[in-house]
């Protein structure tokens, strides 16, 4: 548990540390505060951070079974790579995360605009949206295995009923990874829609008015006005739920447990069942990859993204 | 600059001030349930399902009459691989209730019980209990559980109704099971055989249960397992996940075997919309907790191998109880006492009355009831007859931890037979390497 919560963490942190960069800010710091101002927070980084996470990377070269303990170099990280569920558990991270990071910019983009727009009910329909969002993802997952359970659930009831086919949502190995993508998004937009509101009302009034004066049309606005000044919401948007994708467990697991078989495993519940099995060592081992990964793949694209920004 | 000598001290002092404040918080924490009044408090964990409870709780209220000095508190874990997780790192942290119920076998093995649990040889009644129980709870130093529940057997749940209408007969070859199970598919609306996927464990049957027929065929199959010269990949043992898979391409399993539970597929059984299921036997009791007037119709037969004279019945050892090395003093004397109970011919009569045993008791001081359900006398048969044998997790610490998964993938025609038993023979691959089994 230790690696999750160091990877986590980690994982989390690059996208924020762009700020206002080195000089004076530090420099004002320093004055204003006596050093042993930060030792409850550093204490605090230290136990709960720092040593999980260097005795995660000393535990992913061990064989570790919580009662003992033997060194074994990279044999773990050798013995992860040719784990038979590992290459289809990559695939189905990247597939996941992707599509459900672009459906929540897609439909979160369409709801914030629906939602800044003058529409009867506005207030009450943005909270709806934001409801899922409020609710925990295991109580999610349960109720929508029970709503797509495909011979009682209430889903396929009604779809049965009006002569439309009652697939197995979450039993046919074709479709469960995608079942639950959908409630993942149907559960995220709410966050989506959210920063995208926020990014579109920061937009100046005056800039609208000039362009309908122009004669501007609707699309021609979207385009050329909404779009391109929303895009540090679209930035936003996107790294937290490119991350929140790519680790995403939860939710596959209270929904399929990353089943039938292994169809629906992510790395995640690849090192989780690993975990489970005992093997404490081989399941480090795979956070520390798992890490790795999600880093490689944050850095570059929160770099594209902030890049754009500053031209902008 | 100068301040960052004296940041790094504090810093480690402070830090070493939390860590010591956590342990102490934790000793105190263990020691406050020592009650006041000279009474002693002491815990037992079992898992969450009904059946367990059931029994649980009855036989804490009678142990605490004849005992009124000790109270005795019960908790629950979940199921399957969770708690497995959990037990291991209560054990591991100290945190272990002072009774637990797990299983014996491999995953006992598992908990490394020299350095966790408390030797239990010395007991009174540990000359009762059948050698071949002493062995799957023991080590080398030491025995370590008690029996609790009965023994059981990995079968062919069938419904006696359906066979008599249908003039069928308990089938002695995988052949005669199929062509039965063609018959009953053939004849209207019941599922021939039951699967139930929902519950990922319930897939592991058509293998485990095989277990018997091989080593009919091959009496040291699973010594030669744990050596590493034995696969699932070569019979006899590829047997099991080939029937597995033959039983989805003629599509004898109910319609609903992606998403049905255990509780499910019991119920079908029960009232005979669904004729046979592979199952533990000792779910007898779960059946019995829904549809109690269906139990007279349940029979069992060992699952059948190609030839008749290899066909055994599969058994399990029950559960044992365990103390936990972190229980000492008047809790560890309240907890022996209890185990003791538990195995006393009092402690019987209560898991007599609450449940409904699923195959003989392995302790001479426990004996069946007489009205017990007609499936055990099916059980029974096998025993009498020199027909059956362990299963494979009482024979060899080596079991994947994937192997429910991979027989969901086979049975639900995602993978083919030959394709899941070469996976499965890399999952235990990792299992063997933990345990630091020779060989591997």
């Amino acid at each position: 548990m230790t690696g999750v919560t160091a990877t986590l963490t980690t994982a989390v942190a690059p996208p924020q540390t762009r700020k206002a960069g080195p000089g004076p800010a530090r420099k004002r710091m320093r004055s204003f505060y006596p050093a042993w101002f930060f030792i409850p927070a550093i204490a605090l980084y230290v136990v709960f951070f720092a040593v999980p996470t260097f005795a995660g990377f000393y535990f992913s070269l061990t064989r570790w079974t919580l009662f003992d303990q033997t060194f074994i170099g990279f044999d773990n990280f050798v013995r992860f790579f040719q784990d038979p569920q590992l290459v289809s558990g990559f695939v189905h991270t990247f597939q996941y995360g992707f599509v459900t990071s672009a459906a929540k910019v897609v439909i979160g983009l369409a709801l914030a605009l629906l939602l800044t727009s003058p529409v009867l009910g506005r207030g009450y329909l943005r909270a709806v949206v934001f409801f899922p969002v409020l609710v925990s993802t295991i109580g999610i997952g349960i109720t929508f295995k029970a709503l797509l359970e495909p011979f009682r659930g209430i889903v396929n009831t009604v779809l049965g009923s009006v002569g439309l086919p009652t697939p197995g949502w979450l039993t046919d190995p074709a479709l469960a990874l995608w079942s639950v993508a959908a409630v993942d998004v149907w559960k995220g937009v709410g966050i989506a829609t959210l920063i995208f509101i926020a990014g579109i009302v920061a937009i100046p009034q005056e800039y609208f008015e000039a362009a309908r004066v122009d004669g501007a049309s609707s699309w021609t606005i979207f385009r050329n006005i909404t779009l391109p000044l929303s895009r540090p919401a679209m930035g936003t948007v996107i790294i937290l739920s490119l991350i929140g994708g790519l680790r995403s467990f939860d939710l596959i697991w209270a929904m399929t447990g990353g089943g039938p078989g292994f169809t629906s495993d992510v790395i995640a519940s690849v090192i989780y069942k690993q975990y489970q099995a005992g093997f404490y060592g081989l399941s480090t081992a795979g956070n520390v990859v798992l890490f790795v990964v999600v880093t490689a793949i944050m850095l570059p694209i929160s770099w594209l993204i902030n890049r754009k920004e500053a031209e902008l | 600059m100068s301040a960052r000598p004296l940041t790094t001290r504090i810093v480690a002092i402070s830090g070493a001030a939390v860590l010591i404040g956590s342990m102490a918080a934790c000793s105190s924490g263990g020691s406050a349930d020592t009650g006041s009044s000279g009474k002693v408090e002491i815990t037992y964990q079992a898992d969450n399902g009904p059946a367990t409870a059931a029994t649980a709780k009855p036989l804490i209220e009678a142990f605490e009459k004849a005992n009124p000095d000790i109270t005795v508190k019960f908790d629950t874990r979940p199921q399957g691989t969770d708690g497995d997780n959990l037990v291991k790192t209560q054990l591991s942290t100290g945190e272990m209730a002072d009774v637990f119920n797990y299983n014996s076998g491999s995953l006992m093995q598992a908990l490394n019980p020299d350095n966790t649990l408390t030797d239990l040889s010395d007991e009174s009644w540990a000359g009762d209990v059948d050698p071949q129980f002493t062995k799957v709870v023991s080590t080398d130093n030491g025995m370590y559980g008690a029996p609790f529940g009965t023994s059981f057997g990995g079968a062919v749940m069938y419904n006696k109704k359906v066979y008599e209408e249908l003039g069928l007969s308990v089938p002695t070859t995988w052949d005669e099971f199929i062509s039965n199970s063609e018959k009953i598919k053939d004849a209207g609306d019941v599922a021939p055989i039951i699967q139930t996927y929902g519950d990922t464990w319930t897939s592991q049957l058509f293998v485990l249960g095989d277990f018997a027929n091989i080593t009919a065929q091959q009496d040291d199959w699973a010594t030669q397992y744990t050596k590493n010269k034995e696969s699932y990949a070569k019979q006899p043992a590829l047997a099991g996940f080939e029937h597995l898979a033959e039983g989805k391409d003629k599509d004898l399993y109910n319609e609903d075997f992606a998403s049905a539970t255990q509780a499910n597929g019991l119920k079908m059984l029960a009232d005979g919309t669904g004729a046979q299921y592979p199952m533990l036997t000792n779910a007898i009791s779960a059946l019995e907790q829904d549809s109690p007037d269906a139990v007279a119709d349940i029979g069992a037969f060992a699952l059948p191998a190609e030839d008749a004279d290899d066909t055994n019945l599969t058994i399990w050892e029950p559960n044992g109880l365990y103390i936990p090395k972190t229980t000492t003093g008047d809790k560890l004397e309240a907890a022996k006492k209890f185990i003791a109970f538990a195995n006393s011919s009092e402690g019987c009569k209560v898991q007599n009355d609450t449940g409904t045993p699923g195959g003989p008791y392995v302790i001479s001081t426990c004996s069946l009831p007489d009205d017990v359900p007609p499936m055990i006398d099916d059980l029974q048969k096998y025993l009498d007859d020199g027909k059956a044998s362990p299963a494979l997790e009482f024979l060899s610490p080596i079991k994947g931890p994937n192997l429910e998964k991979i027989c969901v993938q086979v049975g639900s025609g995602i993978t083919t037979a030959a394709k899941g038993a070469e996976q499965y023979d890399q999952d235990v691959v990792q299992q063997a390497q933990q345990l630091g089994i020779k060989g591997w």
